[in-house]
């Protein structure tokens, strides 16, 4: 510290310093970057769930059943008769009572035993549909093998089109509640923290303006979008070649309004809140009826049609919807005016209801 | 920095009421603090002085009263003030994830003029945690940058409350040092404590306040002086003494007890000494300990309450 009075003058002048804007924008991102739970809730969790929920749904043909087949002189045959069908998995068992034991607890969905004279029997389970299948297809594998010919033989054409799986329906439902959570959980408990350490407090006896702190939660949330966004959907199109029919540029809109639109939802949630926990209740009050409702892991028509207008409404379905049309039927933001209206009216309307009534001490 | 104010007044206020509930806060204060001195509000826990601060620096609207800081007034001059004020809050925490250099670059982004990052570390010796974040630091280091905040306008008026509670006795060394150099640049700073250490040692003038009021006003020799003893007497004996005995001597003043000792006022300790020991010796008292010191500003406090100012 300058010891002479005279040396305490120069003031930094008014150039040099940054953009009050800008530098809460700066501070914000460094305090999020620096938190390694937040980070894993917006970029790893989304993936995560992805990943999961892509295995349980993945496109591939379905496993060959195991089927058991009890020990007897024609054993063998009906091994291989099985075996070659493809459509089953034999397994030999030495007695009737150890295949029907396995057969108990699900090791095998069905068991074939052939004794001299009583011909062919089926142990089955007939309220298991796999287990009626099974039994299906081994029939028809003996029967072939045996001999059988179809009177009208059957061409297969199987069709696995891209934009029409699950994971299809599923990736756009997760970029959009990705979307919602990091802009709710991700504004609210920085700002509940912030207000419980009185650093709000400390900054509005700055000649900060109150806006450009809410509009810096905002912006900053802008650079995680393009991060957690991005993540999702190169994951999506290389792991499970999902589809994106539409333009980029209506993809970037959707995403960048639902954005702004949770993240103003985010302000209004914890405007008055003085606990994390109060903050907390308050946010799954928000979102769980939305993680519900608004289909993100299946569709919202599900729902009796007298609500539907209701969940409709919601911000999180209009998210949903805008970027499924998008991605999955290659629609332009032009036929999506309805989607659109119902994002930017909620974000405008909550960030303006929480500016007013937003508690800084 | 020349202030617009014709009256020479930092600050000025009068009738100042603010209620929580049934509790009066403040209840009826008056204050003017001139321009370019160190004004400490003194007082106990709860005794008003934290809304008192808040109030004059627009964070809590009072119930009612007159307000005027550096000639302007709250709700009508609020950001033209929030520029030329500095703030330091009791128990506010800065970001912890945020290093030394990053908070105060913020902050200095708040005001159009102001002192540098670099100016900052310099004044409050921070530069060698430039790099540190805040979560890192040590009590006295996060007081310094949080005064270090508060300069980063370059304020006419610094508001300081309660600065060095909590802090080592060398952290409370450094930060008066700091304070004291910002005000020998001709600048005003209003400081809460209750520390009346802290009070003697920075402020020009202090006023005590209890209950939301000002009982007392002046320089801190002054409030002294107005005591009628300006020596204390400590002493304890074996056997203990009664008060009756302590009465009877001449020369003594008033008389309390803590930790079971005596503290008795004495107007001179050449006629007060003397006689004290020969009342002792007459009563079989032998003495464990005596010693004497000046009156303080607590001594002030208690005579004027009757209360400790630490556990009032």
């Amino acid at each position: 510290m300058p010891e002479k009075p005279a040396e305490r003058r120069p003031s930094q002048p008014p150039s040099q310093r940054r953009h009050p804007l800008a530098a809460l924008t700066k501070a914000r991102l460094l305090e999020f970057l620096r938190e390694p739970e937040a980070l894993f809730w917006v970029f790893a969790f989304p993936i995560i769930m992805a990943v999961v929920l892509g295995f349980a749904f993945r496109d591939r043909p379905p496993d060959p059943a195991p089927v058991g087949v009890v020990e007897g002189a024609s054993a063998p045959e009906l091994s291989a008769a099985l075996a070659h069908s493809g459509t089953v998995r034999p397994r030999a068992y030495a007695s009737l009572a150890q295949g029907r034991e396995d057969l108990r607890t699900g090791k095998i969905t069905l068991l074939v035993e052939e004794a001299p004279g009583r011909g062919l029997t089926y142990h089955f389970d007939p309220t298991r549909p796999d287990a009626r299948l099974a039994r299906l297809e081994v029939d028809a594998a003996i029967q072939a093998a045996r001999g059988r010919r179809d009177p009208s033989p059957a061409v297969e054409d199987r069709i696995h089109e891209k934009g029409s799986r699950y994971i299809d329906f599923l990736l756009p439902g997760i970029l959009g509640l990705n979307l919602m959570g990091t802009g709710i959980w991700g504004i609210g408990f920085s700002i509940v923290n912030a207000r419980l350490k009185k650093t709000l407090k400390l900054m509005v006896a700055t000649p900060m303006r109150k806006s450009d702190y809410l509009l810096a939660q905002m912006l900053s949330r802008f650079v995680f979008l393009i991060v957690e966004v991005g993540l999702i959907l190169v994951f999506g199109v290389v792991a499970f070649q999902v589809p994106i029919r539409g333009t980029l540029a209506a993809l970037s809109a959707v995403t960048v309004l639902g954005a702004l639109c949770f993240a103003g939802i985010g302000l209004l949630v914890v405007s008055r809140a003085r606990t994390l926990e109060a903050a907390s209740g308050l946010m799954n009050l928000v979102m769980v009826p939305m993680w519900l409702l608004s289909g993100v892991f299946f569709s919202s028509e599900r729902f009796p049609s007298a609500v539907r207008p209701l969940i409709r409404s919601l911000p999180l379905t209009a998210v949903n919807d805008a970027l499924r049309a998008i991605m999955l039927e290659g629609r332009g933001l032009a036929t999506l005016g309805v989607e659109l209206a119902v994002i930017v009216l909620w974000g405008l309307v909550s960030f303006g209801v929480a500016l007013k009534i937003f508690r800084w001490q | 920095m020349p202030s617009s104010t014709s009256s020479g007044l930092a600050v000025s206020c009068r009738g100042l009421k603010k209620h929580y509930g049934d509790v009066r806060a403040v209840d009826g204060l008056d204050l003017e603090i001139r321009l370019g001195e160190c004004f400490g509000l003194l007082g106990p826990n709860g005794a008003g002085k934290t809304t008192t601060i808040e109030i004059l620096e627009g964070l809590t609207p009072p119930d009612s009263g007159d307000i005027e800081v550096l000639g302007r007034r709250w709700g009508r001059h609020d950001r033209e003030l929030r520029e030329r004020l500095g703030v330091s809050l009791q128990e506010s925490r800065l970001a912890e994830k945020l290093t030394v250099y990053e908070t105060l670059e913020l902050f200095r982004s708040f005001y159009v003029r102001g002192r540098s990052p670099e100016q900052l570390m310099a004044d409050l010796s921070l530069e060698e945690k430039r790099d540190a974040r805040v979560g890192k630091l040590s009590g006295g280091q996060r007081q310094r940058l949080a005064v270090a905040c508060a300069l980063a306008g370059d304020p006419e008026l610094l508001f300081l409350d309660e600065p060095t509670t909590g802090l080592d006795p060398q952290s409370r060394l450094q930060l008066w040092d700091r304070i004291a150099v910002y005000k020998a640049a001709g600048r005003t700073v209003l400081l809460t404590t209750h520390y009346m250490e802290e009070a003697e040692r920075l402020c020009d003038r202090v006023a005590i306040v209890d209950h939301g009021r000002i009982i007392a006003l002046g320089t801190p020799a002054e409030l002294v002086a107005g005591l009628h003893a300006p020596h204390i007497v400590e002493f304890s004996t074996e056997p203990d003494v009664s008060d009756e005995i302590l009465a009877a001597v001449p020369g003594l003043g008033e008389r309390r007890r803590r930790d079971g000792r005596w503290l008795v006022g004495a107007a001179s300790l050449a006629q007060a000494l003397p006689a004290l020991i020969g009342a002792l010796e007459r009563a079989g008292a032998r003495p464990v300990s005596l010693s004497t010191h000046r009156s303080t500003l607590e001594d002030v406090f208690i005579a004027l309450t009757g209360r400790e100012l630490r556990d009032a």
